[in-house]
């Protein structure tokens, strides 16, 4: 293993900006794993430092496969994790909305295409990934249709869902996006949490990475997959939302069965504590997502069920 | 009349309330309708005195209006309220959320809903005002798609640039593209600073309104002549220099100077060290229309556009 400093440049009274990446064995380009882009994703970022420490040790015990190199880059934004800031520090955008970058264009235009120069050419790509809503998630591998998506092999990760979902506008500026139409097989992988570290987890999320690292014969890791992944299109989930705003209060937890009629949570007046509404669930399914804010909006999709 | 057009309870003891302001006159019958919006960015302000000014010269002299002028001054009220550029709680752009959707989320559905009210307008004009960072003279943006139907309406608007851009998906989610490519006509204008009101350049737009609605037989009262934009065009016809290192900017040169290449632009300079890290030049000859404003910049950081000579059309 070897370390290397793949972007970096200079602030007036920060420290420079510096992207570093631990890089395994050498040879064809075959893995790129990122973490954290914005400043809240410290569940990804601490995954990618359990991968690290992973290889490291199929590394020492001679397992990684000769030929072939994979490069894990735990954290592409230091800088907005370092003052707990989700975005760039002066101008508030977000890096995973900036690729394919361009060099001559924005600081963070020029952080994108700094690193995507770096991770371009990489056979397979893998981000752990953040949604914008605050929430827990069911432990799945997102895809993008984009025409080069390659479903079959996001099985691999044995993640307990593998989520096919249309593009949009503005999905074409994401790393995810561009890895593909550069021809990088590319996979989003989500754990359960984003700003809250759960280990387990986030174990899962690198046993899942390194079943994947030995279907494609980078590894010899040699424990069975997790799951045999179910692939649904995203449009096959069902959205519960909220009929009133409150204090919210989730009875169930993500990855529970749930039955058509059951309780999911109660909205409270957050000022007297009274009922304005419960929210059922609409049908028999596992939950998928469920909001974490301690709010919430009206209208607003709190859960996310897949039917059974 | 103002009228709320999307309601949302939030959760404690609080109502989003997004409204317009419906000023009339003339006969029923076969009347025109402008809509001004702005505020969905909400640390932009330029747009407030614009409503404000419009509202108040059509009170002054009802009696000139033939026709619906709708004002919408704050689509994004937490944001205004707030010094907000997004969706306060969601950390999200809410011209990325458009067409929106009656069914969906908070911000989806006050998105949907903005635009059934707008759509049917014969001209809608969305004013911005650039970022807290860069300042603008008063343009209108057009993609170029919508290019035949728009400039001409523009060119009326009393503004001193109409940029006509490439077409990006990205920018397929705002306002603007989603009326524009449903049949309502509608022009983005950038002018000024984030966070502040240039009185100067929101005059200059309100008369411009005022010429318009006087072409459009709304307005039967007095308007002032426009002056004749600088028309960005083409390939490529606006040359951006960047900040080549991180420091503080100082200007060298004003909105609306016309530079030849190598003219000086501003300078970086380290305060620590006392020292000037870099003289930046013009990258090429033209008129120079956007400036930075902040001072702290960092490597890459937006400086200076310019409108190379040799892509006005007008010229």
């Amino acid at each position: 293993m070897r370390t290397e400093i793949i972007y970096e440049n200079h602030s007036l009274y920060r420290d420079s900006f510096k992207i570093m990446a631990y890089i395994f064995g050498t040879g064809k380009k075959t893995v790129c794993i990122v973490g954290n882009m914005r400043g809240n994703e410290y569940q990804q970022l601490y995954t990618c430092s359990r991968i690290v420490q992973a290889l490291k040790k199929l590394e020492r015990e001679d397992r990684l496969s000769d030929g072939q190199e994979i490069m894990v880059i735990p954290s592409l934004n230091p800088y907005s994790m370092n003052i707990e800031k989700r975005f760039w520090p002066i101008d508030n955008t977000d890096i995973n909305r900036m690729f394919p970058g361009y060099s001559e264009g924005e600081t963070t235009q020029r952080i994108a295409g700094g690193i995507f120069e770096k991770i371009k050419d990489y056979e397979y790509g893998i981000q752990f990934a953040s949604n914008y809503m605050p929430g827990e998630f069911m432990p799945h591998v997102t895809m993008m249709k984009t025409g080069f998506e390659d479903v079959k092999s996001a099985v691999e990760f044995g993640m307990p869902y593998v989520v096919v979902r249309n593009t949009r506008p503005y999905d074409t500026t994401t790393l995810n996006y561009n890895w593909q139409i550069w021809e990088t097989k590319a996979y989003s992988l989500y754990t359960t949490t984003t700003d809250r570290i759960n280990r387990e987890s986030a174990e899962r999320g690198v046993s899942s990475v390194l079943h994947f690292l030995e279907s494609i014969g980078c590894v010899r890791y040699g424990r069975r997959p997790g799951y045999l992944s179910r692939v649904i299109d995203d449009r096959e989930m069902i959205p519960v939302r909220t009929e009133a705003a409150g204090l919210f209060e989730p009875v169930v937890e993500v990855e529970q069965e749930v039955r058509e009629g059951d309780l999911l949570a109660r909205i409270l007046n957050p000022t007297d504590a009274e009922e304005r509404s419960r929210i059922y669930a609409p049908g028999n399914g596992i939950l998928f997502f469920r909001h974490s804010g301690q709010l919430t909006y009206a209208h607003t999709a709190v859960f996310k069920l897949i039917p059974v | 009349m103002v009228k709320t057009i999307a309601e949302v309870s939030l959760p404690v003891m609080e109502k989003l309330k997004i409204r317009k302001n419906r000023l009339t006159g003339g006969r029923e019958k076969e009347k025109k309708r402008i809509s001004i919006v702005t505020g969905v960015h909400g640390d932009e302000l330029e747009g407030q005195y614009v409503c404000f000014e419009v509202s108040r010269r059509i009170q002054e002299h009802p009696e000139y209006l033939a026709g619906i002028v709708d004002i919408y001054p704050a689509v994004n009220p937490l944001g205004i309220d707030s010094i907000t550029r997004g969706i306060p709680a969601f950390d999200l752009d809410m011209n990325r959320v458009f067409p929106g959707n009656r069914n969906g989320s908070m911000t989806e559905y006050v998105a949907a809903r903005l635009m059934e009210d707008l759509s049917g307008s014969d001209l809608c004009i969305d004013i911005h005002a650039s970022n807290i960072f860069l300042t603008e003279i008063p343009q209108v943006r057009i993609n170029e798609l919508h290019r035949d139907r728009l400039v001409p309406m523009a060119e009326g608007l009393n503004v001193d640039l109409i940029w006509i851009h490439g077409n990006s998906t990205v920018l397929e989610s705002t306002l603007a593209y989603s009326l524009n490519s449903t049949g309502t006509p509608t022009l983005v204008v950038e002018m000024g600073v984030g966070m502040r009101i240039t009185k100067a350049y929101c005059d200059q737009l309100t008369d411009g309104i005022f010429h318009v609605m006087k072409n459009m037989g709304m307005w039967s009262g007095p308007a002032k002549e426009v002056r004749k934009p600088l028309i960005a065009a083409g390939a490529d016809p606006v040359s951006f220099l960047n900040a080549p290192v991180s420091g503080v900017f100082l200007s060298q040169a004003k909105h609306g100077d016309s530079l030849r290449k190598g003219d000086p632009v501003g300078l970086i300079v380290d305060p620590l060290e006392g020292t000037i890290r870099e003289r930046l030049k013009a990258p090429a000859d033209g008129i120079l229309f956007t400036i930075r404003e902040y001072p702290v910049v960092n490597e890459g950081s937006l400086i200076a556009r310019i409108l190379k000579r040799e892509a006005d059309e007008r010229a």
